[in-house]
């Protein structure tokens, strides 16, 4: 096994164990705080797929994680009040079951993508920086200007959805849920980062005229990639409206978009557990910087710069050293 | 004489008030190296840009097999059997050789949109691609990454690209460009048989190769094909050595 396998396996295992140590020493609260990572990991990972392997660097995943979210909201509100939901031709009826607002919520999100990564790629740099920041800003003031579900004050989400099998409610059994979400996407994640159409996005990012001589298009698979990161996204958009039991127009803000950056950049650019240690530190930094401070964010500029100038890999690429691609 | 499988017509291309290309017309036929000459800043590259696809000539007509071309993409063009080497080594350079090798294998096979299988072990792709990788001799560099390959086995590393592809013919932009006295030695003895696989329009600054490989030569004057012909009409024309050869 690699050095950043073994690097993985600890991570993993760290933040699984956060939760068991937090209820033996009797701060429940910690619980909320490790099912918090896992998910901002989570949104993480699916930026990861454009950001790390693709180098698309997406100022606007803001956007798929509030579909997630309000996919979530929208359709617990509708069971809640027994009203359908009534989307003018077709209507359906609101669910409390997360197994189905997690389809809406990937559903909708790879359409949004589509779309957004339709106009998008084809600019690059700044431009394409600019252009996923302004659709996400559409979907912000969007959800903002919607009165009917809550607009600016947001929405309520009064029981937590349900899971088979599962008492979501407990926060342990819904820590260990969205856990096994993140793994199961981590999985999923490194499958096709060795895949073929991995090997097509990475070389796209490092080559983009070599990509295109060999004969394959580079703008297909990177809109391909764009999909499948907006869709994982939206995913933990969903939990987190689950984690809060509340969605606001403020999941789809520039500076949640900003956050997925940083933590991926904390964390280790295009590597498969760079958003989790990256997730991992923020969250913890906010927590014990936040109670002190509401200048946080300046502490964690300067490790944001430290990382930057010193340790170009982030967590994982200083544990693991640099990355062989075989 | 038999069809030519690559043929310019009439190709120009301005930039701004600057003709980089002037109406060129030049074909290249089964089995032969069609040498092309030029002065710096005669368009040579530029001409090799728009074979290939990542510039777009304003006038004039490229055929590939029969085919125009002149409409199509860069992936395009590469999927009907343009095989390219670029002046200055174009590869990912963060892939190993093998990787860069069997990103064209996985695109000769079809589709790159498969999510699941890691290429690594499938032989069906490793296995051509080491192959692509001895027969230039880069074998034993397979799993280096291509940023940490020297100049001269970045260029071998193009050719095992270009050859992977299964390419019907090669545009070679200065493959001995950087290569000491004992790799363009070996390059052109490789490119003399490549020649029989596919046939090559080659750029070329090396004289000595040039004139040891070329089965035709056309002279490039700014932007303009002043001669062409076989090795001893190009050698012997007059405007030739007035505009380039100089004092030989």
């Amino acid at each position: 096994m690699s050095r950043e396998t073994y690097v993985n396996i600890a991570l993993a295992l760290l933040l699984l164990a956060i939760p068991f140590a937090a209820l033996q020493w009797g701060s429940p609260f910690y619980v909320t705080l490790a099912t918090r990572m896992a998910i901002l990991a989570l949104a993480a990972v699916g930026l990861n797929l454009a950001l790390g392997l693709g180098g698309l660097v997406s100022f606007g995943h803001a956007a798929f994680f509030g579909v997630g979210g309000y996919a979530a909201g929208i359709l617990a509100s509708h069971a809640f009040n027994m009203q359908p939901l009534n989307l003018g031709i077709v209507s359906f009826a609101g669910t409390n079951s997360m197994l189905v607002i997690w389809l809406v919520a990937i559903l909708v999100a790879g359409l949004l993508a589509l779309l957004i990564g339709l106009i998008s790629l084809r600019t690059s740099g700044v431009y394409f920086i600019m252009i996923t920041l302004a659709f996400a800003q559409m979907t912000y003031y969007f959800a903002i200007s919607w009165p009917a579900y809550g607009g600016e004050d947001g929405l309520s989400i009064l029981v937590r959805n349900q899971f088979p099998g599962i008492n979501t409610m407990v926060p342990l059994s819904f820590f260990l849920l969205c856990y096994g979400v993140l793994i199961a996407v981590l999985i999923l994640f490194a499958f096709l980062r060795d895949s073929r159409f991995g090997a097509a996005l990475q070389a796209s990012r490092q080559n983009e005229v070599r990509v295109a001589s060999v004969g394959i298009a580079p703008f297909r698979i990177r809109l391909a990639a764009f999909v499948l990161s907006g869709m994982i996204t939206a995913l933990a958009g969903a939990l987190y409206a689950d984690l809060n039991r509340f969605v606001s127009p403020s999941m789809m803000s520039w500076h949640m978009s900003g956050e997925f950056i940083v933590l991926i950049v904390l964390g280790g650019v295009g590597r498969l557990y760079g958003p989790v240690a990256g997730a991992m530190l923020f969250v913890m930094v906010e927590f014990l910087l936040g109670g002190m401070t509401d200048r946080w964010q300046f502490f964690l500029g300067l490790g944001l710069l430290a990382v930057v100038l010193f340790a170009r890999g982030g967590i994982v690429g200083a544990l693991a050293g640099k990355v062989r691609h075989g | 004489m038999a069809e030519p499988v690559l043929s310019l017509k009439g190709v120009s291309k301005s930039f701004g008030a600057l003709k980089a290309t002037e109406n060129v017309s030049l074909d290249l036929y089964p089995g032969e190296i069609h040498a092309l000459i030029g002065p710096n800043g005669a368009g040579k590259s530029t001409l090799i840009h728009q074979i290939a696809g990542t510039l777009r000539p304003d006038t004039g007509e490229i055929s590939f097999l029969g085919e125009r071309i002149d409409g199509l993409k860069v992936a395009e063009r590469a999927r009907r059997g343009l095989g390219r080497s670029f002046q200055v080594s174009s590869l990912a350079p963060e892939f190993s050789a093998l990787r860069n090798v069997m990103l064209a294998v996985q695109s000769v096979q079809g589709s790159s949109f498969r999510f699941f299988k890691p290429v690594l072990s499938d032989r069906s792709l490793v296995d051509p691609a080491m192959e692509a990788l001895a027969r230039v001799g880069l074998q034993d560099r397979a799993r280096v990454p291509a940023a940490e390959l020297s100049h001269g086995e970045r260029r071998q590393l193009e050719i095992a690209i270009a050859l992977a592809l299964g390419s019907k013919a090669f545009l070679l932009d200065e493959p001995m460009a950087g290569m000491g006295p004992e790799g363009s030695k070996a390059l052109t003895g490789f490119l003399s048989e490549l020649r029989e696989e596919a046939p090559i329009l080659l750029v070329e600054h090396d004289m000595d190769a040039v004139f040891a490989l070329a089965d035709r030569i056309s002279v490039l004057v700014y932007g303009r094909v002043i001669a062409s012909g076989s090795v001893d009409e190009v050698r012997a024309d007059p405007e030739v050595r007035r505009a380039y050869l100089g004092d030989e």
